[in-house]
């Protein structure tokens, strides 16, 4: 398959796909944030984070409407407040389920992946009510449209480069708070032993709280970045909640540094096959090793030490 | 339940009023087509059977159940488009005697996959063999390495992911996002016609009462106790000397069998078999008729899936928009507040009514709905 491609050619094929690549692996790196800090910490399978990306989606989408009708004059700079607002409005349903729904459910986590896709079903019938069945896109700003030209067969688009970016530093963020900071140290000890944790004074009700109410937020951010390379309809969120279980799955479920290489790793995979077969088989094919993987080696690429 | 028998007197009389119901309440009361509807929803009771011994009462829940119902209803349909697509039937084609959708593929041979299927012998066994060996390989590679609860939820999940993407992008070869339509003939009796219906619905009704009965089997074996056991406090079972892994595998695998009838009988009467019943949403509906009619009760996946299917149909032919909201919220509030379903509220309320009514002076029958399944699926 590589015989009809010069050397040189093949460099900028596998540059270029690589670069879809590196789109890909933001996306899954920042719906695999939140849910690696739902499912990996907390244990929660929640099926309706796809859902509480595509709120995100639309808050960014209602806010650049807002933007482009009231205040033309900032609409280049639009896109910051929006990832701040889809990062709140995600946040507080997020914990709002939380108290309604899920900690109920934490002694039975295969209930919450019930539950949560019954929250899923509703949350889409929701959007497909308010927002109309039909995909919505975002007007970029002017800076953000066009491409760098790298050589004259390889072309980087610019909103692609703000999305990585972005990705970056979300994750730099995310593991800040959750190794560095005081909170991040009560999160991590809630999990690791909720009784001990409680004994010792941290109000692990809360801290169980914030922590969906984060993950749910980084999911809005996901998003809200989501938004400036694709569009966005009520069942978006459906079509990435299967793969961003496996990359948390196949990085080892509690480890921040698993998730990143697993998704890197997932989506170099797939963009470089489909370059090569039909976008199907490729997704077929990543999807097969990565199961195939895990057969081998359940705990996932970088598995914590811990006794059972 | 100290003695061995497969049913105490209160299962006995629901198994025989579940037969009446469906051998002569529901063809006496129904027309053709509700009756055909009520064929299509048993066919998945077959599957909500298959995973109430394996997740109700083995505690392995698989989100990928759809996947053996795609390949039952898959080696069955393969079976009738073969016969469907008689070199007679496809003279028009520019390849005469290969199923229609091949030939609009460009292909012209029969594929190696297909050729067995022209014998009905093969076709059965491979309904049954083919979900169950890939059920055993799935299982060994999973439980052997003592992988469970979420872990396997999720890998499951992904094989329903994949299969359904490898079937809707090998169209030449399986139909693609169409499936398999225009089934005609089963040995060159038409499976069209109401009177096929009817006797199409008291088969799939005779196979289900069958597959009831291995299901009682199960439970009350010594098998359903060790399951059980497992289930509440794995460990302990693995250290009194039981493989626990061959016995999640044997469960894994029984309800990969059931859905493949499942599978089967549902291309035979509903006439085709498409992708849109392999996938992950249909698999995750499975799990939910199951958790509607209660995770531990055999009859009540029966009762599950019918009622579920019942409002699905009558709510989205008249209120379309809000059947996605009535049927998430059926979701929470079946888990939220009655986590034995049905048969949770049947056990807990009713039941013991009619006990007290029937006779106050005999001891209260055991139920066996009254032990601790609040948490159900063992802890990871």
């Amino acid at each position: 398959m590589f015989g009809d491609y010069s050397l040189g050619d093949l460099g900028s094929i596998f540059v270029m796909q690589g670069f879809a690549g590196l789109i890909l692996f933001s996306v899954y790196v920042l719906m695999a944030l939140g849910l690696a800090i739902i499912f990996g910490q907390m244990g929660v399978i929640n099926m309706a984070h796809g859902e509480f990306m595509i709120l995100g989606a639309y808050v960014t989408w209602m806010t650049s409407n807002f933007f482009q009708t009231y205040l033309p004059s900032l609409f280049s700079g639009y896109f910051f407040l929006a990832m701040i607002l889809a990062f709140v409005a995600s946040g507080a349903l997020g914990m709002l389920v939380e108290w309604v729904l899920i900690r109920h459910l934490y002694k039975r986590p295969l209930d919450t992946l019930l539950a949560t896709w019954g929250l899923s079903l509703m949350l889409q019938q929701a959007y497909r009510s308010v927002f109309g069945a039909r995909e919505v896109g975002v007007e970029l700003p002017q800076w953000m449209l066009g491409s760098l030209h790298v050589s004259d067969s390889i072309e980087v688009p610019i909103n692609g480069v703000f999305v990585m970016c972005l990705t970056v530093l979300i994750t730099v963020c995310v593991a800040y708070v959750m190794y560095k900071s005081r909170w991040g140290r009560q999160v991590r000890a809630v999990v690791q032993n909720r009784i001990m944790a409680g004994a010792v004074g941290i109000n692990t009700e809360k801290v169980d709280r914030y922590t969906f109410g984060l993950g749910c937020g980084i999911a809005g951010v996901a998003g809200s970045a989501f938004t400036m390379i694709g569009s966005t309809g009520p069942t978006s969120g459906q079509l990435y909640i299967v793969d961003t279980f496996l990359v948390v799955v196949f990085g080892g479920a509690a480890s921040l540094l698993g998730t990143i290489a697993s998704a890197f790793s997932i989506s170099q995979t797939q963009s470089t096959l489909e370059f090569f077969m039909s976008g199907s088989m490729a997704k077929v094919l990543t999807l097969l090793a990565v199961v195939g993987i895990l057969m081998l080696r359940p705990q996932g690429l970088f598995a914590l030490k811990v006794r059972k | 339940m100290t003695d061995n028998r497969f049913f105490n007197r209160s299962e006995l009389i629901g198994i025989l009023v579940l037969a009446v119901f469906l051998v002569v309440v529901l063809p006496l009361t129904l027309d053709v087509f509700r009756l055909n509807l009520v064929a299509k929803y048993l066919t998945y009771a077959f599957v909500a059977l298959g995973l109430v011994i394996c997740w109700g009462y083995g505690g392995i829940l698989s989100l990928g159940q759809g996947v053996f119902f795609g390949l039952g209803g898959y080696c069955m349909a393969m079976f009738l488009k073969l016969e469907a697509s008689s070199v007679e039937n496809t003279k028009i084609q520019s390849t005469p005697g290969i199923p229609d959708f091949m030939d609009w593929n460009q292909i012209t041979s029969l594929p190696l996959l297909w050729q067995p299927f022209h014998s009905l012998t093969f076709t059965i066994l491979a309904i049954i063999l083919v979900p169950g060996i890939f059920a055993l390989i799935i299982g060994t590679a999973m439980f052997k390495r003592r992988v469970g609860g979420t872990y396997f939820a999720i890998i499951t999940q992904a094989v329903a992911a994949i299969l359904t993407i490898l079937i809707v992008g090998q169209q030449g070869y399986t139909g693609g996002i169409n499936g398999m339509t225009d089934l005609r003939t089963l040995k060159g009796w038409d499976i069209r016609p109401d009177h096929a219906k009817i006797v199409l619905y008291f088969f799939e009704v005779g196979l289900l009462l069958a597959c009831i009965m291995i299901a009682q089997f199960v439970r009350h074996s010594k098998l359903g106790r060790i399951l059980v056991a497992m289930r509440e406090k794995e460990d302990r079972v693995r250290f009194s000397g039981y493989s626990v892994a061959n016995f999640k595998i044997f469960a894994f695998c029984i309800a990969a069998v059931f859905a493949a009838i499942g599978g089967a009988m549902f291309a035979l009467n509903v006439g085709f078999m498409s992708p849109s019943f392999v996938g992950i949403v249909p698999s995750i509906e499975m799990v939910i008729y199951t958790a509607v009619g209660g995770r531990l009760s055999i009859l009540g996946a029966v009762y599950g899936t019918l009622l579920v299917n019942f409002a699905k149909t009558s709510l989205s032919e008249s209120f379309p928009e809000l059947w996605l909201f009535g049927l998430g919220g059926l979701f929470i509030t079946v888990v939220l507040a009655f986590p034995n379903g049905l048969a949770g509220i049947w056990g807990d309320y009713v039941q013991p009514r009619i006990d007290r009514l029937i006779s106050s002076r005999k001891p209260k029958p055991e139920g066996w709905t009254d032990n601790s399944v609040a948490d159900g699926a063992p802890a990871e």
